[in-house]
């Protein structure tokens, strides 16, 4: 297992290396002049000259790649060229949002979708399991800013639960904070829960139809221990998969929500950032997502290992 | 005394009729045999038994056990019947159990599930039962997984998850038949000790008339559904009163026709010289050298035109290794293989010399695309013979020659039986005229009167084409019947070689001496008493 882990570690460092070459690469062929950009039409060519060096913009391309990991390894991911602040800040304050945002609605999510799919899979065919199909249909099909504008039509202006939008801040205190929340995660979470409910369906169906299932049954397992003792572990293993690929997803691609909400999230960051040609923002989110992504992999690598002792001694 | 009798069990599986009017009765501690071709429903009988079909199946008629009926049982007092009172194991032991739970675990929950021990105690018992059916503590702890052990392991491991409660009776379908013979012999010495000492009854379902020779009191034969013979197993060999059964006999005793006596050719078809294939290992620490697992050891021998040449052994003993070198499908460490004349370098082997040679696999379902019609199929190595002219007419040539209709190649492959599969893929053999065709396990999954048709056949295009044949099997009585000569493989080296007669009945090597007492016979005694066959 021990052997496993490193290999794994090795292999996100490796990946790590190779997309920080490729975003920094990226970045560097965009045309156009983020200095000149900044400074208008009319700049003076010292001015302009001036910000390049205080952007750091001068030098070789191995000086500046160097310098922006070197830069990104010890907290510093430079400053913004439009807030003209510390990008790391920014990204902090930012995740601050994101981060519990994605969380809430993964945790909503799973919660929902997994006992929802194992259900679906028990009566295969039946009641439960073909209103659990069409529902998903429409939480796949549904555009989850109508949804979200349905939420607040309903718990915001109809009932007063939850404000409409904004987000008063940790500050403020947990709760609060964590209502502010709840609709937007609740949005987040429709599409995902209807995704991984089928993916959970179809892979306890698949491992249902096993034969150590049937084993099970011949040593005295009811159906339902069957499922909750031998089926259930089996059929994670896809389901986690999916689970990591929404979390990535969740992190930066919530941009739709927070704009309903008027949630202060990373996706409306890099969407301005872009906008504005702030590049050293973009740089910098992107690297922090594709590190999450990386991050996140790995933690699932390291759950299957656990779940399945036959991929502990690959390396 | 009777321990459970079945009456008028009756089957249908979404109105398809399975079993009609199945009856018997199986004795407290006697072994009981149920013996039929795939398809005749011994398995649906047994899961019947246990409350275990598929969806959609409807059963009426009786099970008695114990002053119950076990059709009429409701689920809860099923569920609390089996493991507990009747035990089962099945045909595949690789996939027969949890893979993520350790066997240790996977034995004791028998014990958990019905409340007969904590879950230590439980263990302790999975520890005595596990040592009982020959895993030991010291190479199998408790902690196994399922992946860490062998085909048999994991049978012994299926076979103490079954006993564990010491059923009264333990009902064993095709336990054996995915295991080679050395195993076999002792997977069922291990199943008749368990009933001699435990008192345990076992229903042990074959499709092996000798398996059960050896060790069933009783025997019945099923056909489509249907009882159609039924006594004491060694009245039932010596009469074969009914029809079918003596089928079977005559089916599983077959020797196809085929000339005596090979013409001497001086040039070998395929000739192996000193073959060897290592398989690199995962490293055991980042600096070691990575180990080598040599799958093919030395290996040398020839193969005359025309002749049919056996190679026998366990699995694992290197014969696929050596069966896809000689394919041109892997690469050699050491050594040459020569075909016809020209080298066979893995991987570029040229079509001139690939045509040469044609391969049968085992699986008479997975070798062939579903989506594609026959004649498709069955021209696919034409793309190593360049431009073909008479394209039509050697498709129906080939059809013809395994003993089907032209007609057949516009149809899909899930139109045919297995047998009829067999055939195609001897067609698709065939069609490029090869001088050697490799039959890997090729009769193995057929039913017995299948594979006497099949060995019939192989028997009659060998005749008329004069090709050669490399016989891979686990399977001794094949070889025996068909095979003029054969190699006896251990360890990926050729232990013994010789005319195919001699070595089976005057062994050399050791290895082939285990190979063959293990093999299960009828007792020639009963055969010769027998009205046909023989």
């Amino acid at each position: 297992m021990a052997r496993y882990v490193v290999t794994r570690l090795a292999s996100l460092c490796l990946s790590l290396v190779v997309a920080s070459l490729v975003i920094f690469a990226v970045i560097e062929v965009i045309p156009g002049d983020p200095a000149a950009f900044m400074l208008g039409l009319n700049a003076e060519p010292e001015a302009v000259a001036a910000l390049r060096e205080e952007l750091g913009l001068t030098g070789s391309v191995a000086e500046r790649y160097l310098s922006w990991v070197g830069g990104m390894l010890t907290g510093d991911f430079g400053t913004s060229y439009t807030y003209r602040v510390p990008v790391a800040d920014l990204v902090a304050a930012r995740l601050a949002v994101s981060l519990p945002l994605t969380l809430y609605a993964l945790v909503l999510s799973t919660a929902i979708a997994i006992p929802v799919g194992m259900i679906a899979a028990a009566g295969r065919g039946r009641a439960a399991d073909i209103a659990v199909m069409g529902t998903t249909q429409l939480g796949i099909a549904v555009p989850n800013f109508w949804f979200a504008m349905i939420l607040v039509l309903i718990f915001a202006i109809n009932l007063r639960i939850f404000s409409a939008g904004g987000f008063p801040g940790w500050e403020a205190g947990f709760w609060p904070a964590m209502k502010a929340l709840t609709l937007p995660a609740i949005a987040l979470a429709l599409p995902q829960a209807s995704i991984l409910a089928r993916v959970t369906r179809s892979s306890v169906l698949e491992t249902l139809g096993q034969d150590y299932i049937r084993t099970a049954r011949a040593k005295g397992l009811s159906r339902r221990q069957a499922v909750i003792r031998h089926a259930l572990r089996n059929a994670m293993i896809p389901v986690m998969t999916i689970i990591g690929l929404q979390f990535s997803f969740l992190l930066a691609g919530a941009i739709i929500i927070e704009n309903v909400f008027f949630l202060p999230g990373l996706g409306r960051l890099i969407f301005q950032g872009i906008t504005q040609r702030d590049l050293v923002v973009v740089e910098s989110v992107v690297m922090l997502l594709v590190f999450s992504v990386i991050v996140v992999t790995f933690l699932v690598d390291i759950a299957y290992a656990a779940i399945d002792p036959r991929l502990r001694r690959r390396g | 005394m009777t321990l459970l009798a079945a009456e008028g069990l009756t089957l249908a599986i979404h109105g398809t009729p399975i079993l009609r009017d199945v009856g018997f009765a199986i004795e407290e501690g006697e072994v009981f045999g149920l013996v039929g071709e795939s398809g005749s429903g011994k398995s649906m009988t047994a899961l019947a038994v246990m409350g275990l079909l598929p969806n959609g199946a409807t059963v009426t008629g009786q099970v008695a056990m114990g002053g119950r009926d076990l059709i009429s049982l409701p689920e809860r007092e099923m569920c609390a019947l089996r493991g507990n009172e009747v035990g089962m194991i099945f045909q595949e032991p690789m996939t027969a159990l949890n893979p993520v739970q350790t066997i240790g675990d996977q034995v004791a929950e028998t014990l958990v599930v019905h409340g007969a021990a904590s879950r230590g105690e439980a263990l302790s018992a999975a520890r005595a039962r596990l040592d009982r059916v020959g895993l030991t503590a010291d190479r199998f702890p408790l902690t196994r997984y399922p992946h860490e052990l062998s085909g048999g392991q994991r049978q012994r491991v299926c076979i103490a998850m079954a006993v564990a409660l010491r059923p009264k009776l333990l009902i064993a379908d095709e336990p054996t038949t995915a295991l080679d013979v050395t195993t076999q012999a002792q997977i069922l010495d291990l199943l008749e000790g368990l009933v001699r000492e435990e008192g345990m009854a076992l229903m042990l379902i074959t499709h092996d008339l000798a398996v059960v020779s050896g060790l069933a009191t009783h025997v019945a034969v099923m056909q489509t559904g249907e009882i159609v013979e039924a006594a004491e197993t060694e009245v039932l060999f010596r009469k074969r009163a009914h029809a079918y059964t003596r089928a079977l006999f005559a089916a599983s005793e077959h020797q196809p026709d085929r000339a005596v006596g090979v013409p001497p050719v001086p040039e070998p078809v395929l000739e192996v010289r000193e073959v060897v294939r290592d398989y690199t290992l995962p490293r055991s620490s980042l600096f070691a050298p990575a180990p080598k697992l040599r799958a093919v050891d030395q290996v040398s021998f020839r193969l005359a035109a025309g002749e049919s040449l056996g190679l026998v052994g366990e699995s694992g003993c290197g014969k696929s290794t050596l069966t896809r070198a000689i394919l041109g499908l892997e690469p050699l460490q050491g050594g040459e293989i020569w075909l016809a004349g020209a080298p066979v370098l893995a991987p570029h082997v040229p079509n001139e010399v690939r045509r040469r040679m044609q391969v049968v696999f085992q699986d008479p379902f997975g070798s062939f695309n579903p989506r594609h019609r026959v004649d498709r199929l069955v021209t696919e190595p034409f793309h190593l013979l360049g431009d073909v002219p008479d394209r039509a007419r050697r498709i129906d040539e080939a059809l013809v020659h395994v003993g089907l209709t032209p007609a057949d190649k516009e149809k899909y492959i899930h139109e045919f039986s297995g047998g009829q599969r067999q055939r195609i893929a001897m067609a698709r053999a065939l069609i490029t005229r090869p001088d050697l065709i490799v039959l890997d396990e090729a009769v193995s999954a057929l039913d017995v009167r299948i594979r006497a048709q099949i060995l019939d056949l192989l028997a009659d295009l060998q005749a008329e084409y004069g090709m050669a044949y490399l016989f891979i099997s686990h399977d001794l009585s094949v070889v025996r019947a068909i095979t003029d000569r054969v190699l006896v493989m251990q360890a990926g080296r050729i232990v013994e070689a010789g005319e195919t007669e001699q070595v089976f009945t005057a062994p050399a090597h050791g290895y082939t001496k285990d190979l063959i007492a293990a093999t299960p016979r009828i007792p020639s005694e009963w055969q010769a008493a027998g009205l046909v066959g023989a």
